[in-house]
């Protein structure tokens, strides 16, 4: 039974995942690499400093120098990244369907701890779920954002976001239980939580990224994430269905 | 998983609550493992690959 959840929840990640990487490919990152092109030398850093400061050798390491690693490595410089083009579009592909493959086990996991089904007929729901928990919820308190954005502290943000999905799902986990008074005053205050503590705030800093480049990202992200939880909530359980049946019929015993 | 006890019928709809708990806590584990390392780890290298799907996923990024 494991393996018919991890098949299910991996296979429609793959195709779902697949799907969104193609999607993000032709309309996503080339607003991350227009808004790319805006990032002043005022703005964040990606962290160059830190790993300068962060290069301690361990105890036992021989002394290197730092011109042989360089020309080693010719084209790393101290901070590794996917080089554009087809490098950084692989990665991001692997990091999409990575990324689905763990949405996709996390709704897995909780169909199983609520004993809620994921099927084809139920899935759609999941995905709209699914959305509203990962996508809608944290945007509506954290824009989607582009490279160049003045933004609050990461973890602050992150904290929140987190805070802000599990809450969200607490409610639909709820909700899908029980329609009692209470469970949905209940799933209310859960979802309603979040926006009244308020997400981080952003600085008030001119943003380099121009208004239009930003408006049409969340507007393409968030309808790309809708796409991803559609087909991943629907895939998954249809293939939930296919394997079950196929368990149902196989003979007691023949499957370890 | 092989200790297929399971009474001759239904093994696809109801599954018992230690077989519901064990798939749930080892798709959780591996799931958030898979989620903290494509959305939010800090390490540079999982950034840096990640950078544009974390951007595309609406996950808080720089």
């Amino acid at each position: 039974m494991i393996r018919n959840l991890f098949a299910a929840a991996l296979f429609a990640a793959l195709a779902a995942g697949l799907l969104t990487a193609a999607i993000q490919h032709f309309r996503v990152t080339p607003l991350i690499l227009h808004a790319e092109t805006f990032e002043g030398e005022g703005g964040h850093s990606h962290g160059e400093a830190a790993v300068v400061a962060d290069h301690e050798h361990a105890p036992g390491t021989a002394e290197h120098s730092h011109a042989d690693a360089a020309a080693s490595t010719a084209a790393e410089p101290e901070e590794w990244a996917p080089q554009d083009g087809f490098e950084r579009t692989a990665y991001t592909t692997l990091a999409t369907v990575l990324a689905a493959a763990g949405f996709a086990l996390v709704i897995g996991a909780i169909s199983m701890f609520a004993n809620i089904p994921i099927t084809f007929a139920n899935g759609l729901l999941w995905g709209a779920a699914g959305f509203i928990t990962f996508s809608l919820a944290p945007a509506y308190g954290l824009a989607p954002e582009l490279p160049g954005m003045p933004a609050a502290d990461l973890f602050a943000r992150q904290l929140w976001w987190v805070g802000t999905a599990i809450a969200t799902g607490a409610a639909f986990v709820l909700l899908a239980k029980t329609r009692a008074s209470w469970a949905i005053a209940v799933s209310v205050a859960l979802i309603a939580a979040p926006h009244i503590i308020g997400a981080p705030v952003a600085p008030d800093e001119p943003s380099a990224v121009p208004a239009h480049l930003a408006t049409e990202f969340a507007a393409i992200t968030l309808g790309t994430s809708a796409v991803f939880w559609a087909v991943l909530g629907t895939l998954f359980g249809r293939l939930n269905d296919l394997f079950a049946a196929r368990s149902a019929a196989t003979p007691i015993g023949a499957i370890a | 998983m092989n200790t297929t006890i399971n009474t001759t019928t239904a093994v696809s709809t109801s599954l018992s609550l230690s077989q519901r708990l064990i798939a749930g806590v080892l798709a959780l584990m591996l799931g958030l493992t898979l989620l903290v390392g494509t959305g939010f780890a800090g390490d540079f290298r999982l950034h840096n690959g990640a950078h544009d799907t974390r951007h595309a996923m609406g996950f808080p990024c720089h």
